[in-house]
């Protein structure tokens, strides 16, 4: 389908806007099923965020590990990648097709994946076949075979994938910009590794990446649907329960980057040019996270109500998709801005880009543009709620973060409460038009 | 659909098959897959409401009966062009002010345009429905905009084009083989455009074709979320209820791509580091199936190629070790003729003729040798599985039902596929793939795409 707007597939983390915990725990009767959210504390210790709803015979589970490709050994770049390709390719006394089989059998769906902080976990099943399927996850997790014959499976499948991603502007810019900005920083590095890297890979590296990092120390579990508090403590010990206590392996040290402010252009002869630029963000734990988040909606996370798509789209028709966009790592806070543009328009295109980024910069959002801004975040945040799965990773998101459990309550007051002066303090603090670095792809 | 089939190895692609497969769908067969109230206004606008009390939300869509395949000649892209302009203002809103009015009421709100429907929607707070309902009535017949903003859309949609297909191999590929599969059939057109003739398009083209295709009887309105049918009908007759009826036709398109056609085509582009196999072939459509095999069409897609336990999979990838990705999908959602897909990536060292050959062979032994029964059983659980999951989104019905009834199928049929799907054989399954893949009449198109020879990309590198 041919969309008027490409929705801004960048943005790694579901947009919960991080509060200070400082709100005392009270379970919320009032307001609508999604907001109920109840903490559930296993024997075992495990800590999980569930909202129970019974309109559905539908249960889904969000686990974020911190296991993503930041704790890969150097040498070793695209073992979590690779180890999240190899859960479901059999487990137990079951083989790939048999584990797939029993999936299919029961109508389960069980997705791994992995960014470059957390290895999330995603599973949906019907209220009939919860225990089925939390066993599915638990053989998954505790006794995934890593046959050899899967392993070389899902290595060939990523190492075309490596070349797909090889021809294509936008994967060419992100590496690109993140090799420049991160230098050898594990930030810096593709998830999925490089061609070499993956070449490299053995069955020992995944066996100790798994062990080290797949943990109960660390990781966070958001559950929506038709399950009690009791039966879920059950599920969830018996599910985590023989994984090891505590994560191992060495800490990864907070990037320093580098924004030196300029863009470098990275020959690939298209008819159109890739731009993608960065500078510094917050850390979503600082108090300033929601005014931060603000500022970027009306500079260029808002569609069609930011300038960026105001001024280079609307009234010049130089872009089709232009964007910024906040990655809030674990370590480290950016803040991304990115637009295509064809060949001979692209240095008018970079040129507004710079021009509104220092006009912000300046004098930051008008009043106007603060309440259309909250109007809308505040009113769009009922959005976010709108199946099992997309609760579940809120509730997840905030558990990874410690937010409280009315944190989904109270959000739209703190919204609602920021004032130009916050919008000032974020501004000066974070926006710098002479540290936006990047890449441009293109001839 | 989209013109444009990306190909990836499955596990970092499972989610671009299911796109091809609208009715994704039950296990437990419930009787209704969405159960949607619907009725009709006396100026012919359909209307259907699915309600999902969860969330105090709603999803509201407009569907029109017009995509790229209803543009006139030489004028493609037009359709897509036109939903661009809709944003554009009317006799009483500013250019730009439809999505900013929606944002400060704290809404989302986009459009798609594809070869057979166009589609306008919002998501937004329940209380707010009245209000996009008449925003949304207001564009349906008071569309205004300047030569101006035409002009600045128009570079907006190259851009777009070269995002999507100039800078894409595959997506340049597949058009090609587009336009030689539906030859005469209007599909041959990319819904974006051709670019020499997306440059030649005009202000008053656009209005002209929206003063040919937009009104309350060519269109269908759905709101999904909180709210009940009962609750929609008042507001519906407040707001489209006051526009006059255009007398709009039956959609009918006399043309037929052509007769049975095997042809290959070979892109060598420079961008390509990976090469890969796509094919395909014209098929029966849910609203046209002269010999009733849409139904066991799609349980054949579903055994043949989706996902790891699917048959390509198992002896392709699997099995034989000669590709790391290899599936099939069929899109049936469409006016006149659907259309069947097969793609595979080829493992290293194997070449695409290699790849080709073997594809060929796996088909001709599995419809020489027939299907096993239990492979049909579990494409049908599969298929029936997702239908479970059916009610578990604010957006998928109202996407669903628009799909449907812009194809020329209708609620029934969606609501009916479960217990349809019960019914499919394994000789329903078989006579249906002989009768895709024979060689006396089908129309099928191979594409390879292959690292370019030509020096000229490389040598930028």
């Amino acid at each position: 389908m041919r969309a008027r707007m490409l929705s801004v597939a960048l943005l790694v983390v579901a947009c919960v806007c991080g509060a200070l915990a400082w709100f005392v725990f009270r379970a919320p009767q009032e307001g609508p099923a999604y907001a109920r959210v109840a903490t559930v504390t296993t024997p075992l210790g495990l800590k999980a965020y569930l909202v129970s709803d019974d309109t559905l015979p539908v249960v889904s589970m969000k686990v974020l590990f911190q296991a993503g490709s930041i704790y890969d050994p150097a040498d070793r770049r695209g073992t979590a990648n690779l180890l999240s390709t190899l859960f479901d390719e059999g487990a137990g006394d079951m083989d790939a097709l048999a584990f797939q089989s029993r999936l299919e059998d029961l109508a389960v769906s069980l997705d791994f994946s992995v960014n470059r902080d957390n290895l999330s976990v995603s599973l949906r099943t019907t209220t009939d076949t919860l225990d089925e399927a939390f066993e599915m996850l638990r053989l998954a997790l505790c006794e995934p075979r890593l046959d050899p014959d899967a392993i070389e499976r899902m290595r060939a499948a990523i190492l075309a994938s490596i070349r797909l991603d090889s021809g294509d502007p936008s994967s060419i810019a992100t590496n690109a910009l993140f090799g420049k900005v991160f230098g050898t920083h594990p930030y810096a590095f593709d998830e999925k590794g490089t061609d070499e890297s993956v070449r490299s890979l053995g069955r020992d590296d995944l066996l100790a990446f798994l062990k080290a990092r797949v943990s109960r120390e660390n990781l966070a579990i958001g559950v929506a649907g038709d399950i009690s508090a009791g039966q879920l403590a059950v599920l969830l010990d018996r599910t985590f329960g023989p994984l090891p206590e505590t994560a191992s392996g060495p800490e990864v040290p907070a990037p320093q980057p580098v924004f030196d402010g300029s863009v470098t252009r990275v020959p690939f002869n298209v008819p159109q040019s890739t731009a993608l630029l960065m500078q510094p963000g917050l850390l979503r734990p600082d108090p300033d996270w929601h005014a931060f988040y603000l500022l970027n909606y009306v500079m260029g996370g808002g569609g069609f109500n930011s300038r960026l798509m105001e001024e280079v789209r609307e009234k010049r028709g130089l872009a089709y998709s232009v964007y910024s966009a906040l990655y809030p790592f674990d370590k480290v806070g950016v803040w991304l801005v990115g637009t295509a543009t064809e060949n001979s328009g692209m240095p008018r295109s970079l040129l507004v880009i710079k021009e509104e980024w220092t006009r912000m910069a300046t004098s930051g959002p008008t009043a106007r543009e603060l309440e259309d801004a909250k109007t809308y975040l505040t009113g769009a945040w009922p959005l976010s709620f709108t199946s099992t799965g997309s609760v579940a990773s809120m509730l997840a998101s905030m558990r990874l973060l410690d937010l409280p459990p009315d944190y989904i309550v109270k959000r739209n007051d703190i919204v609602s409460g920021l004032t130009l002066e916050d919008l000032e303090r974020v501004r000066k603090r974070v926006m710098d038009p002479a540290l936006l670095t990047g890449v441009v792809v293109g001839p | 659909m989209s013109s444009a089939v990306r190909l990836f190895p499955r596990k970092l692609l499972v989610a671009c098959l299911g796109a091809a497969l609208v009715l994704m769908t039950a296990r437990a067969a419930p009787a209704q897959v969405f159960d949607p109230g619907t009725f009709e206004l006396s100026n012919g606008l359909k209307v259907v409401v699915l309600p999902d009390h969860r969330s105090p939300v709603v999803h509201h869509m407009v569907w029109y009966r017009v995509g790229a395949a209803d543009e006139p000649a030489g004028k493609s892209g037009l359709a897509h062009l036109l939903e661009h302009m809709m944003f554009k203002g009317t006799k009483t809103l500013a250019a730009g002010e439809f999505s900013k009015i929606i944002a400060r009421h704290g809404g989302n709100d986009n459009a798609f345009t594809s070869d057979n429907y166009t589609a306008y929607y919002q998501s937004i707070a329940r209380e707010h429905l009245p209000m996009v309902m008449e925003m949304e009535a207001d564009r349906m017949v008071n569309l205004l905009f300047g030569e101006e903003d035409f002009r600045t859309e128009l570079s907006v949609v190259r851009e777009e084009r070269r995002a999507r297909t100039d800078t894409e191999p595959s997506s340049l590929l597949m058009e090609q083989m587009r336009k030689r599969l539906w030859g005469d059939y209007p599909y041959a057109n990319p819904v974006i455009g051709w670019e020499d003739e997306l440059v030649r398009l005009t202000r008053e083209d656009a209005l002209a074709f929206y003063d040919r295709f937009y009104g309350p009887d060519n269109a269908i309105l759905i709101v999904a979320g909180d709210v009940r049918t009962e609750d929609v009908r008042p507001l519906a007759e407040r707001t489209y209820g006051q526009l006059k009826s255009r007398g709009f036709g039956v959609r009918s398109r006399d043309r037929v791509p052509g007769a049975a056609l095997d042809d290959t085509m070979v892109l060598h582009h420079w961008q390509v580091r990976q090469p890969s196999i796509t094919r395909i072939l014209v098929a029966p459509a849910q609203s046209s199936d002269p010999n009733g095999h849409v139904d066991a069409l799609k349980v054949f897609a579903e055994l043949l190629g989706r996902g790891p336990t699917s048959h390509l999979y198992r002896s392709l990838v699997v099995d034989r070790k000669i590709a790391v990705s290899a599936g099939a999908w069929y899109s049936a959602e469409s006016l006149d003729y659907g259309t069947f897909g097969l793609y595979a990536i080829p493992a290293e060292g194997v070449s695409t003729e290699t790849l080709v050959k073997e594809l060929d062979a796996e088909l001709a032994r599995l419809l020489a040798s027939g299907v096993d029964a239990d492979e049909v059983a579990r494409a049908r659980h599969r298929l029936k599985a997702g239908l479970v999951y059916a009610r578990d989104s604010l957006s998928r019905g109202a996407q669903t039902m628009g799909v449907a009834l812009t194809t020329g199928s209708t609620v029934e049929s969606v609501e009916s596929w479960p217990a349809r799907l019960d019914a499919v054989t394994v000789e329903a399954v078989e006579a249906a793939a002989k009768a895709l893949f024979n060689p006396d009449t089908r129309r099928m198109v191979t594409g390879i795409l292959l690292p370019g020879q030509d020096a000229e990309g490389e040598a930028a590198q």
